[in-house]
Formats: structure tokens, C-alpha cells, sequence
């Protein structure tokens, strides 16, 4: 890619409309406080469905769904716009479960009944989707939940778990990852509601929501497989990269927002009768976030772009947005808690939310490192 | 199609048809890449010859700068797009160096003129060389404090002192100094003047100083009793800090783009190397943790290329961002990181100086990490970037002093 070739990176005036409203909403409706208040009175959902749904009808969660499907047409680069809006207040509203796992499969590989049946429902804020898949950084050494499959001929017999399922207990479908053959896996589409399949729900540290899903001996068709029999892998891939482009849009608005809160408290909070921010020790490195920053938002802004109009560059840019986003994310909470000193590391400042969920998203799709020995493969050595 | 593309057409076209094909891929077409020219140049490269000649013909080589003063009188938006098609297929600048990328540009802007015709076609043409006299002994970061005096005697001034780190004096025509013409102002910005002079003028003394590197393009310019036209004064006596300034400005800006050369070449060179000293097993570079340094080295190239894309892009359409700053501190530390990376590589055939047993190739590469711990000094050292950066950009309060 040379210097002229890279497509915008800027955005339009419509987006940036985009952006400031939902900034302003998020704000408003959302504030990362919420966490806390969803925690300590035991929701049984965690999220607002009905701050989900108005968003919906402000046209936000179909934005990048076809109009032939209900949603506005758009593109994923308009889409990354509301997520990183979303994550400066690390909303726990089923964004990566249904619009980053759930959406992409059903874009990606969906047949078209499956996309007719679900994805005007997503656009407009009634259906939830999730994926249970292997996450790429779970422990090699560690038995991983699994499902397993007896076929006969046309039909299909799933048992077995997944756990940490995003957004599961509240899921209208879920796509399940289970091996069809020798080395051979395929996505099933599961209906939660049948009796062969359980949910419990689970409790991160981060805020988002969860559960282990367990199917018995749950009977699906042909019908039911999202892509093709023994296609899961590659087609998981594929969404993987999507979810981790839109993940790094909303850790790269949650480290903008804790780096403001930071620098905002630096200007207000005096020791020694001087701002804590005349102190040149904290003045360089916040500038080191910063500095961080800019480059996670030209890497993030540039993989949205690809995937609408770039495929062959994803991979690549997928695992680079990851990757850095991954590091500053974790960066900027870092430095947030040290610089407030003792308030950051209490339960009643919201700070410490941004840091749990810095090293969960960090986590989620593939750790850097994962991403650095793929970006090594990609670029052949 | 835009006006805009429809010039880059033309400029693609007239690059690749007159660009020689021996210097295609040799260079990161930087503004310190190309024929520096001067006086004193020896340069025997006859491609990189004819490449200035045909430049200088048709007025590239200083694309936005008006024909009367040696350039093509296009727009900036024209001169980005023919330095963009020159590094597309990397050939080096017809000319280079300080005279277009930093003096020059603010001659234009603060020179009478009368000066601008007689220094900038010079430039345009590598007739004339220049280099930069701000720092001092007791002058560095702190360059305000500069003390080489200029007293006014008559049509002249007298200039009395010594600059410092004086990059490539010995090999340039022309000094831009800066100097204090009134020692009595109330504040130390106040009283400083920029004032130009022919290295040439007797009571000038280039030394050179010798780096870490075994290179010597330092020096050491001391003024004794060196007297100068008045007429060589930039812009009004005791009002030079703008212009110093301004010119550090264009300095950072172009050391952090610099830096860039080719999209990926950071990392291309690198595993290059790996390959050439660790080896490959099965598709893989062997040593599994210098990989992992080498893709995040590849990963931090590619998003610094990316935000200099950005940075750019938002200039065109008018709302220059902050991120501006950023470039000078992360480019700066990317170089370095890339030669430690090669350093690594190469284990102890790196160690060589010069001499048997050791190629040309890692030679070169143990100067030129040598050199790059002069990048987050030079220009403005990385402390004092975080320090305008946290000021201008963050509103940091200033510590006490
Ligand atoms: C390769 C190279 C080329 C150069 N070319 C030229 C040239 O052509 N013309 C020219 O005039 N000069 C040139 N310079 C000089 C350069 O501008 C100075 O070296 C630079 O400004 C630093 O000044 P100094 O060397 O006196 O270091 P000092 O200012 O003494 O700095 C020493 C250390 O203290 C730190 N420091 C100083 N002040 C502060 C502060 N306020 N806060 C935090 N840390 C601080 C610095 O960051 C540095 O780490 C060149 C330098 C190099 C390395």
C-alpha cells in the first residue's frame, strides 16, 4: 500500500453528524455508571433493551444491514462510527454479539432464508444473535468446551457445551461451532428455546454479559448450517476479522474516553498547589497516549474502510487494528488509574470499569500476540 | 475526474518517462534524499545528474514555488501529488536538502523580495547549498539562549561567536543563523535576529566533529569578527523567534516523514536480514521471539504510515488535526527501534567496524544504528516535543520554573 493509495481515512460530513449525535446520546442515556448499577441489583438482562431498540429505530443497529433486509445499506466504516461512540461508555448492549458475530455470519454466509428471517428483526432492535465458538486465546493446554456431532445422512445430532457465550441468556438464536469431521467444523444455527438446550447465565468482570450454553442430543438439518457443512472454520475466520475491526472501534473510543477523564483530572486535581498536570512526569506520559491513540484511530479507521471496499487487505488490517487497539486500550486505563492516584483504584469511580474491560476486550478474538504471529504469516516469514 | 487527478495522470507520466531507470526503487524520495548540489558537490552519479537537469528544466524540483524563483508555480496540492508519484516508484528528489524543505520555504514567507531572488532559484537549481546555525554550546534545547552576537556598525553587521552541531557545514555554501542583536531585551526571544551568510566570508571557521557513527557530518562553526550586509537580515531586526520557529516546523515535520521512506520498508528490510542470519524453518522465520519483534517493528510502521496518510488527507480537506505532532516523536523512536531489531538479528556480525570478516551490507547497518540514536535529538529532542505537544495540543499547565 503506498502513500496515496490509502482510501479515506477522514470522515464524511454525514458521519461526522453521525458521531456527534450518537455522542451525545451515549452520553446522555449511557454513561459507563450503569455498569455498576446493573451489577449491584442483579439485572437478570445487564443491558437496556430498550435503549437498545430506540437506538434501532434511530436507525443505528441496522446501519450496515442491506435495505432489502430492513436496514439502512450502509457501511461497516459507518457502523464503526456508533461502536467506538459506544465504547467511550463501554455499553454492555449486544453490539459484539449481534451485530459483530451474529450479523457478519449471517452476511457472510447466511442462506437467504436465514437472512430473511432473522436480520430485519436485528436491524430493528427485537432479535438478539450470539456465536459460541474457540475463542483463539483460550490456554492450549486447557480441555475446551465443545460440542460434538453424530450425522445421519441429512440430520444432525449436536451435544456437548460453550461457555462465555456473549449475550446468550437473552439470545433469540445462536450459532454454534461444532466439528463435523476429522479437522472439519460447521456453524449451526440453535434455537434457544428447545428443550435440548440450556443456559446459564455467567458473571464477568467486565460488565458484559454471558452464559454456558449446553445442548443434549439437540436434533438440527441441513437447514440450520450457517455457510456450508464443514465450512465453519474459514467462515468464522472471516467474521472474527469483522468483530475484531469493530471491537478495536469501540476499545479505540473507550481509550479516548479514559485518557479525557484522565487529562481532565490532571488540569482540575493540585498537590504541592500546582496542577498535578504542571508535573512533567505525568505531562510526557500522557502525551505517550496520545500519541498511542492517534495511531490505533489511523489503524482502525483504515481496516473499517478495507472491509467495505478493500477484502483482500482485512486480514491484515484486521489483526494490525486488534492488535493495537488491544495495547492502548490497556495503556490509557492504565495510566488513567495511576494518575488518579487512590480514588482510581476504588469501586465508586468509574475508571476501574475502563481497565477491567480493557484486559477483556484484549482478550477477546485473539490477544496481540496472536495477532502479531498471524500478521508474521500473512506477510510470509 | 478531479483537476487534481487529472494532474497526477500527467505527473505520473512525465516521472516515469523522465526519471532514469537505474534510480527507480533506490530511495524513500524524502526531502533529504536526492542531490543535495552546493558548491562543493561531487556528485558522480550521472542518472541522479540527468534527474536534476530534467527536474530543474521543468521547474520540479521546487514544484509550488513561483517561475520567477525557480520552481513551476503549481499548487501545494500539485507539488504533494509529485512527490507522492516520485516515492510510488521510489526515485530520489532531482534536489534535496535543507534549502528546499526548510530555508527555503520561509524565505518565502518572511524574505524580501530581493532576497528571495537572489537565494531561491539558487536553491531550486542545487546551485547552493545551506545549513542551519542555531544551536550553541550553552544553546541546545534551550535554544533561546543563544549568544553569538551580531553588533550593527554601519551598512554591516559584526558577528562574533560559535554555533554548533552545525550539520553539514563543510560540505554547504550558505549559513542561516541565528544571532542576538539586541542583549538587553527584556525577554531572551526578544532580541534575536535571523541573519544569512556565504560560508565563504573571511573570519568563518568550519571544524568538523567526528560521531559514534566514525561519520562527520557535524560541525563546529566559529565567527570571528565576520561581517555581513545588513541587507542579509530575514525579516525585522529582533523579531527572528518567529521565524526560527517557523522553521523548525518544516525541520520536524520533514524528519518525521523522512523517517517513512517506503511503506513497509522498515519491515521488508528487517526480515530481510532475518532471513539472511537466522534462517528459515519451515516458512518461518527461526527465532520465534525476534519474529514477534519484527511483526510488532511491521504492525507500528504500517499504522505510522497510516497516520501520516491521515494526517495528510486532513490537511487537504482543511482541518489539520493535532495528530501533526506526532509524527516528529514516533517516527523517531520507529527508526531507532528498527536498527536495535537488525542489531539483534545480526548478533556478532554486527560487531564489525570495518575490515575483514565482515560484510559490506552489515557494515553500513552498524553505522547506521549508530546514527539513529541521533534522531530523538536532533531537531528538537523527543522531551521537548512531549513538551509542546503537552502544552499546545493536551493545555497542560506549565510546571514552575
Ligand atoms: C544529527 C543532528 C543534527 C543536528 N543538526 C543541527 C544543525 O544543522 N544545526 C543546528 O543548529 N543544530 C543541529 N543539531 C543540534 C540539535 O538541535 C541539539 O542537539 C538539540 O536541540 C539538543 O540540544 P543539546 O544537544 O544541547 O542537548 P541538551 O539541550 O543539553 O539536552 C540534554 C538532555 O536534556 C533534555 N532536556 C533539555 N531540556 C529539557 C526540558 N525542558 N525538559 C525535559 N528534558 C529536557 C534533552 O531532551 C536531552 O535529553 C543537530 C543535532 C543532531 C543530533
Amino acid at each position: 500500500m503506498s502513500g496515496h493509495e490509502v482510501p479515506s481515512l477522514l470522515l464524511d460530513d454525514e458521519q461526522k453528524m453521525l458521531s456527534r449525535t450518537a455522542r451525545e446520546l451515549i452520553r446522555e442515556r449511557a454513561p459507563a455508571a450503569r455498569l455498576r448499577a446493573f451489577r449491584d441489583t442483579g439485572d437478570p438482562v445487564g443491558f437496556s433493551g430498550e435503549l437498545w431498540r430506540e437506538m434501532a429505530d434511530l436507525g443505528w443497529i441496522g446501519l450496515q444491514i442491506p435495505e432489502a433486509y430492513g436496514g439502512m445499506g450502509l457501511g461497516f466504516f459507518d457502523l464503526c462510527v456508533v461502536l467506538e461512540q459506544s465504547g467511550r461508555e463501554l455499553m454492555p448492549e449486544p453490539f459484539v454479539s449481534t451485530l459483530l458475530l451474529g450479523t457478519q455470519a449471517l452476511l457472510l454466509g447466511g442462506s437467504e432464508a436465514q437472512r430473511k428471517s432473522l436480520l430485519p428483526g436485528v436491524a430493528s432492535g427485537e432479535i438478539v444473535l450470539s456465536i459460541g465458538y474457540d475463542e483463539p486465546s483460550a490456554p492450549p493446554g486447557m480441555p475446551r468446551p465443545a460440542v460434538a456431532v453424530e450425522r445421519s445422512g441429512d440430520r444432525f445430532e449436536l451435544s456437548g457445551e460453550r461457555a462465555q457465550v456473549l449475550d446468550a441468556h437473552v439470545a433469540d438464536r445462536i450459532m454454534v461451532l461444532a466439528a463435523t469431521s476429522e479437522g472439519g467444523s460447521t456453524l449451526f444455527l440453535v434455537d434457544p428455546a428447545r428443550a435440548e438446550v440450556s443456559v446459564t447465565r455467567q458473571h464477568r468482570m467486565d460488565g458484559l454479559n454471558a452464559a454456558i450454553v449446553r445442548l443434549e442430543r439437540l436434533r438440527v438439518g441441513a437447514d440450520d448450517i450457517v455457510g456450508v457443512l464443514d465450512g465453519g472454520a474459514s467462515l468464522l475466520e472471516s467474521v472474527l476479522d469483522r468483530a475484531s475491526v469493530g471491537l478495536a472501534a469501540q476499545m479505540l473510543g473507550a481509550s479516548e474516553q479514559a485518557f479525557a477523564d484522565t487529562l481532565a483530572y490532571l488540569k482540575e486535581r493540585e498537590q504541592f498547589d500546582v496542577p498535578i498536570g504542571s508535573f512533567q512526569a505525568l505531562q510526557h506520559r500522557a502525551v505517550s497516549v496520545f500519541t498511542e491513540i492517534a495511531l490505533t484511530r489511523s489503524a482502525v479507521l483504515a481496516a473499517a474502510r478495507a472491509i467495505d471496499e478493500k477484502p483482500a487487505e482485512v486480514p491484515r488490517l484486521a489483526s494490525l487494528a486488534k492488535s493495537i487497539a488491544s495495547e492502548t486500550f490497556l495503556l490509557s486505563a492504565k495510566e488513567a488509574i495511576q494518575m488518579h492516584g487512590g480514588i482510581g483504584v476504588t469501586d465508586e469511580h468509574d475508571i476501574g470499569f475502563y481497565f477491567k474491560r480493557a484486559h477483556a476486550a484484549y482478550m477477546t478474538f485473539g490477544t496481540p500476540s496472536q495477532h502479531r504471529q498471524r500478521w508474521a504469516e500473512l506477510h510470509d516469514y | 475526474m478531479s483537476g487534481l487527478e487529472a494532474f497526477r495522470k500527467e505527473a505520473r507520466a512525465w516521472i516515469r518517462e523522465n526519471a532514469p531507470r537505474p534510480l527507480w526503487g533506490t530511495s524513500g524520495s524524502g526531502p533529504f534524499e536526492g542531490y543535495f548540489g552546493g558548491r562543493k558537490c561531487e556528485e558522480r552519479d550521472l542518472d541522479l545528474l540527468l534527474w536534476r537537469d530534467r527536474g530543474i528544466e521543468k521547474g520540479w524540483t521546487a514544484p509550488s514555488w513561483s517561475k520567477e524563483y525557480g520552481g513551476a508555480g503549481l499548487s501545494r496540492a500539485q507539488e504533494d501529488v509529485i512527490h507522492s508519484e516520485m516515492k510510488a516508484i521510489g526515485v530520489p528528489r532531482p534536489v534535496a536538502g535543507q534549502g528546499l524543505a526548510m530555508f527555503g520555504p520561509v524565505l518565502l514567507e518572511y524574505g524580501t523580495h530581493a532576497q528571495k531572488l537572489e537565494h531561491l532559484p539558487k536553491i531550486a537549481r542545487g546551485e547552493v547549498r545551506w545549513c542551519q546555525g542555531y544551536s550553541e554550546p550553552n544553546a541546545g534545547s534551550d535554544l533561546a539562549n543563544l549568544q553569538l552576537k551580531a553588533e550593527r556598525d554601519g551598512d554591516w553587521y559584526v558577528l562574533n561567536g560559535q554555533k554548533i552541531w552545525t550539520s553539514h557545514a563543510h560540505l554547504s555554501d550558505w549559513i542561516y543563523c541565528l544571532v542576538r542583536t539586541d542583549p538587553s531585551a527584556r525577554k531572551k526571544q526578544l532580541g534575536i535576529s535571523v541573519v544569512l551568510a556565504d560560508l565563504e566570508t573571511p573570519g568563518i571557521t568550519v571544524r568538523r566533529i567526528d560521531l559514534i557513527s566514525g561519520y562527520s557530518p557535524f560541525c563546529e562553526t566559529f565567527f570571528d569578527d565576520v561581517r555581513v550586509p545588513v541587507g542579509n537580515l530575514v525579516g525585522k531586526e529582533n523579531e527572528g523567534w518567529t521565524i526560527a520557529k517557523a522553521i523548525l516546523g518544516h525541520e520536524r515535520s520533514s524528519i518525521g516523514r523522512s523517517i517513512a521512506r517506503q511503506p513497509g520498508s522498515a519491515q521488508r528490510e528487517v526480515v530481510a536480514r532475518a532471513r539472511k542470519h537466522l534462517g528459515i524453518t519451515k516458512g518461518a522465520i527461526a527465532d520465534p521471539l525476534l519474529r514477534d519483534e519484527i511483526a510488532a517493528l511491521g504492525m507500528r510502521e504500517e499504522a505510522f504510515h497510516l497516520t501520516l496518510a491521515r494526517i495528510q488527507q486532513s490537511a487537504e480537506s482543511g482541518t489539520p488535526g493535532p495528530e501533526g505532532s506526532v509524527t516528529k516523536i514516533v517516527g523517531s523512536e520507529l527508526k531507532q527501534q528498527r536498527y536495535e531489531l537488525g542489531m539483534k538479528i545480526a548478533g556478532m556480525q554486527g560487531l564489525g567496524w570495518e575490515g575483514p570478516g565482515f560484510d559490506e551490507d552489515d557494515l553500513q547497518y552498524t553505522r547506521e544504528w549508530l546514527r539513529s540514536r541521533a534522531t530523538t535529538i536532533e531537531g528538537g529532542s523527543s522531551e521537548i516535543q512531549k513538551n509542546i505537544v503537552s502544552k499546545h495540543v493536551l493545555g497542560l499547565p506549565e510546571g514552575k520554573k
